[in-house]
Order: structure tokens, then C-alpha cells, then sequence
């Protein structure tokens, strides 16, 4: 499968991607800490950013709650933890299934009762909104005073407990970049994808042609919101702190978005490119108002949304698919 | 000759309007059937009646022996009921093959046999040079044909054609009269047309439905419909038969 799609990318695509992978993988040997943990964030927005286009650019169904997929993820798995003394591998099963549990309560509601576009987008923010909400509320899990997952534990380890250094945790979400790029990228390529495609771009026409629509949305939303989990599991246990008011907010729903819409919607490279523009300057940001000795919180909002603003003029389509243009690389060929 | 549709007593309002009342009719199998008539006659209704798009509130609708009134229009391609629309629908951004690829998704849902009839379907309909282009981009003669192609490419034992003559040069329509005629004597599918071209509709047809007002007028051979004073003074006038 990985052959037929290695073949699939043009010659040149698959040169620049090597390359990127090669110095990405010997970076933290040169790498300062401060790098290392910019690049850790990078990422992360790069995987869940993947997982959200699933929905909007390949479905074509706008979600502006996936906060609430990261979010269960990252709090199932850390409650289990915290709580249960359950390790995050197998804590992650159950991760997965909460987020795609709801993801199809969220589903179901929206593509049954036809509520589209718009009115969806309202859903999945109203979903998210209850679960901040409810963890608020939730003692269990720490309430509103947030939970913290332990930084030591006596044995397993890196591995089996997730509690490794940076170093550890910089190549966990470089892999779990890599293989949500090749997940998507075999999706998009599969019957499944071309259906979600079809659905994106004209549902009537799409059930003409045999595609059951409802059938193909729901697929969308769980494969996202499963994607979106484990990215939650990483987080919880990099962070080692989870408050709802954070992890559930629009500001986080908006922010997992940014990077698929800067680097090319539907696109494959889209989501890496973007996390790659966006989280560096960001950063950046950061660390330049805290050295003028600045504390303006709300900085970053509005640099994203200058980017945004910026970057939708120039490139409406997203810059991936402008600088595909400009290296040379040909479109997909049947 | 054995009956592959059989439309019976159906009717649709919408609102006040009777869109389709009452209408009742049969196609063999093998058969080139014409829906004609004027704007507004209800033939895109009865179409969307057959394809699942509505449920008809009278009647049914049974094709190879299956009831499939009311079942939705995924289930009736399932079935082998393909369908055009009038307003061509195009998946502007994806390119031409791909639109085919997804009508020839559904058999069965294995890419290399998708790829395979949309190769097929897109030569058939003279649009396999324009294979890489998007499909937003080409113009309404290869946009109508791409939606017979991307129909085509579902495998159909029954193709509606809503219009796709419409808007087409003499010499296009001529190529698609033929295609047509292909299609249906060397790979057996069966066609009901709705058509306004009378010449291509004279050409293909072996028998003639004629609606108006929602209601059925006339049916029967075209000599024999062409020839009906209903029919002429409802919808052909005196010049159609020149
Ligand atoms: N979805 C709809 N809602 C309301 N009225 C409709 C709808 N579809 C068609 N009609 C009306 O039904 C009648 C028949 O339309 P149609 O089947 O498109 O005719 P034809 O295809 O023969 O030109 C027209 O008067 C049209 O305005
Ligand atoms: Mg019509």
C-alpha cells in the first residue's frame, strides 16, 4: 500500500519529503532544548490538524469542537492513569472509543435530523461546550482545579508510561505525524476517500452515483475523532496537566484549525506545512513579548489572525497548493 | 420481452401543484424509451420519482421485480438505476477521472475495478484526453457528457437521461444519438430519455410518452405520437413535424 503511493507522489515531492524527514530526524542531536520542544508542537498541530482535515477537507464537514476529541482523549487516558494506575497504552483503547463514542452522538444528531453546514459547526462547538461544562464539574477528574498526571512513577519507563524527556517525546509526535500522514494519504486514496470526495463536493449528486452519504460523513467523523484521541493522550501526558477551561475551549478548537486552512485545506501536506509556518511564529511571539517584559495574553490571537488574514489573500487555496505550483511538483495524474 | 420498469399510478405535489398525476408506464427490457413534453410537464419529477430523490405520495415503482418505491437514491443505483441531471452536477474539483472513478465505486468498491470502468465509460464518451482536467473547468458539451459517463461508469441496467442533448451542436447531439445507440444494442442498457430534440428522439426512441400538465397525454410509437392532435397542440405545434 505504502508502494503504490510512494509511486503516486510525484518524484520531486518524494525527494523534498526525504530530506525533511532525514533532518528532522537528526535535529534533536543538534537541536537545543528550546527548538526541540517548538518542534514537539509542531507536530502535534501538524497530527491533529491531519485529523481534522479528514472531516473538513475531505468530508467537507466544518467542525469547530475538535477541542472535545482532543480533550476526551487526553482525559480519559490521564484519569485512567491518575486514577486507576491504568498506563496510557492501554488507557488508550478506551481513549479512542470515548472520543468515537460521542464523535457518533455528534454524528448521528447532525446527518439524521440534516443539520448542515453552518448549523453543524454550531453542534460540535455546543458538544464541546458541555464537556468543558461537565469536566468543570466532573470531581473525579480534578474539576475545574485540573488534573496532573504524576511526573515520576516508580517503574516503566519511557515507553511503557509515557514519561520520558523531551528528546522521548519529540520523536513520539514526529512518528505520530508521519503516520497520520500516511493514514490520510491511503485514506484519501481509497474507496472510502474518493466517497467522502464525492460527499464534499456535491452530497445529491454523490447518492446518484450509490454513495450512501449518512454512511460516509459518520465514517469521516470517527476517523477523525479517533485521530483526534490519541493526540489528546499525547498532550495529557506531555503536559502532565489538563484544566477543561483549556483543553475543551473554542480558542483550542480554532487553533487545531489554523494549520490545515493556512497550509491547504484537503490537502495532504497541507497540515504539516501549516504547523510548520503558524507554530514557530507563534513561539516567536511568545518569547519576544515575555523579553520586552510584556504580558498581553491575547498577542497570539491576533498575530494567528493577521497570518490568517495575510496568507487567505495571497494563497485563497492555502499555501501548499500555491508553493506546490511554484516548485514544479505536477498535479496527481490518472 | 419482459418488463425491466414499471411505473404505476404515481403521483407528486408539491404544495398545490400536482407536478405528476397519475402516471403510469412500462419499459421492457432492452427498450429506448423517451419521456417528452413541455416545460414544466413533470418529466424531471417522475425522474426523481424512479431515482429516490422523492417518494412519490401515490403509486409505486418497481424495477427488475423489486419494489423501490421510496427507497433512497444510493439504493436505487445499488439496484442498477442510473441517473443524469438536468442541471449538470459535476464534482467541480475533482478532476474528470476521478468523477468517473466514483460512479465506478459502486459495485462492489474495489479501486482497480472503479478504474477500470471509469477508463471505459470516459473513452466511450470521448473524454479520456480530458481525463486529468478538473472537471469545474470543462465546458457544457463535456459536461454533460462526463454526466453520462460518471452514470454510465455505476454500471447501470437502466440509464435515465434527463436533457442531455440539451445545449449540444447538431453534430454533438449526432455523437451522442450514436453513443447512445451503442450503449444500448452491444452492452444492453436500458434508456428512458427526456428530451426536447425531437431529431434525436426520433432517432433513438421506440416508443414515445408524452406528460403534460403533470398528466400523461399520449404514448406509443413515435409515428403514432408524433401524429396525435393532443400532442401537437400541446407541445409539438405544427412546425416540430417539418
Ligand atoms: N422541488 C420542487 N418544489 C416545488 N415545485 C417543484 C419542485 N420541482 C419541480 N417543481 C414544479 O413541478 C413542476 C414540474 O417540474 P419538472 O418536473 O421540473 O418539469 P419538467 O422537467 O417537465 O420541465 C413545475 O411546475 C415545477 O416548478
Ligand atoms: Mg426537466
Amino acid at each position: 500500500m505504502i508502494a503504490t503511493l510512494l509511486k503516486a507522489t510525484p518524484p520531486r515531492a518524494r525527494v523534498l519529503l526525504a530530506l525533511l524527514l532525514c533532518v528532522l530526524l537528526v535535529a534533536p542531536a543538534f537541536a537545543d532544548r528550546y527548538v526541540v520542544s517548538v518542534l514537539v508542537l509542531v507536530f502535534w498541530f501538524a497530527y491533529v490538524g491531519q485529523a481534522w482535515n479528514v472531516m473538513m477537507g475531505f468530508a467537507g464537514l466544518l467542525s469547530l469542537g475538535h477541542a472535545l476529541y482532543v480533550g476526551l482523549g487526553a482525559y480519559v487516558s490521564a484519569a485512567l492513569f491518575v486514577r486507576l494506575g491504568i498506563g496510557p497504552w492501554a488507557g488508550l483503547p478506551v481513549a479512542i472509543l470515548a472520543s468515537v463514542a460521542v464523535g457518533a452522538a455528534v454524528g448521528w444528531l447532525g446527518f439524521r435530523f440534516r443539520i448542515e453546514g453552518v448549523y453543524f459547526a454550531l453542534l460540535t462547538i455546543a458538544f464541546a461546550e458541555v464537556a468543558r461544562i461537565g469536566f468543570d464539574h466532573l470531581a473525579w477528574t480534578g474539576g475545574a482545579a485540573g488534573l496532573f498526571l504524576p511526573v515520576s512513577t516508580g517503574g516503566g519507563g519511557a515507553w511503557w508510561n509515557l514519561r520520558g524527556g523531551p528528546v522521548f517525546f519529540y520523536y513520539l509526535a514526529l512518528a505520530l505525524a508521519c503516520i497520520a500522514f500516511v493514514l490520510c494519504a491511503a485514506l484519501r486514496h481509497s474507496p472510502l476517500g474518493y466517497r467522502w470526495l464525492a460527499v464534499r463536493e456535491d452530497p445529491e449528486a454523490a447518492r446518484a452515483l450509490g454513495v450512501n452519504v449518512f454512511r460516509a460523513r459518520m465514517a469521516a467523523v470517527l476517523v477523525s475523532a479517533a485521530l483526534a484521541s490519541v493526540g489528546g493522550v499525547f498532550y495529557a501526558f506531555y503536559y502532565n496537566n489538563l484544566f477543561p477551561s483549556q483543553t475543551f475551549d473554542v480558542a483550542r478548537s480554532i487553533e487545531i484549525i489554523l494549520a490545515p486552512i493556512v497550509g491547504g485545506l484537503g490537502t495532504l501536506f497541507g497540515p504539516i506545512l501549516g504547523a510548520f509556518i503558524l507554530t514557530p511564529l507563534g513561539e516567536l511571539l511568545i518569547a519576544l513579548t515575555e523579553k520586552a517584559g510584556l504580558n498581553a495574553p491575547g498577542t497570539k490571537a491576533v498575530f494567528y489572525g493577521l497570518c490568517l488574514i495575510v496568507i487567505i489573500t495571497l494563497a485563497p487555496n492555502g499555501v501548499w497548493p500555491a508553493l506546490k505550483k511554484r516548485l514544479g511538483i505536477p498535479q496527481e495524474e490518472a | 420481452m419482459s418488463t425491466l420498469l414499471a411505473v404505476a399510478g404515481v403521483s407528486k405535489r408539491f404544495r398545490g401543484l400536482l407536478a405528476v398525476d397519475d402516471v403510469s408506464l412500462s419499459v421492457a427490457d432492452g427498450e429506448i424509451f423517451a419521456v417528452i413534453g413541455p416545460n414544466g410537464a413533470g418529466k424531471t419529477t417522475l425522474f426523481n420519482i424512479i431515482a429516490g430523490v422523492y417518494r412519490p405520495d401515490g403509486g409505486r415503482v418497481v424495477f427488475a421485480g423489486q419494489d423501490i418505491t421510496g427507497l433512497s437514491p444510493d439504493a436505487v443505483c445499488a439496484a442498477g438505476v442510473a441517473r443524469t441531471f438536468q442541471i449538470v452536477r459535476p464534482f467541480p474539483g475533482l478532476s474528470v477521472f476521478e468523477n468517473a472513478l466514483i460512479g465506478g465505486l459502486s459495485h462492489g468498491g474495489a479501486i482497480a475495478q472503479a478504474r477500470e470502468a471509469a477508463g471505459d465509460t470516459l473513452r466511450l464518451l470521448e473524454l479520456w484526453d480530458r481525463r486529468n482536467q478538473k472537471a469545474g473547468s470543462l465546458t457544457l458539451p463535456d459536461r454533460k457528457r462526463l454526466e453520462v459517463a460518471r452514470a454510465l461508469a455505476t454500471g447501470p441496467r437502466l440509464l435515465l437521461l434527463d436533457e442531455v442533448m440539451a445545449g449540444l451542436r447538431p453534430t454533438e447531439t449526432d455523437r451522442m444519438v450514436a453513443v447512445l445507440r451503442m450503449l444500448n444494442r452491444e452492452r444492453g442498457v436500458t434508456l428512458v430519455l427526456i428530451e426536447h430534440v425531437m431529431r434525436a428522439v426520433m432517432a433513438l426512441a421506440g416508443r414515445i410518452h408524452v406528460l403534460h400538465h403533470g398528466a400523461t397525454i399520449a404514448e406509443g410509437t413515435p409515428e403514432a405520437v408524433t401524429r396525435d392532435p393532443a400532442v401537437i397542440s400541446s407541445y409539438l405545434g405544427t412546425e416540430a413535424l417539418g
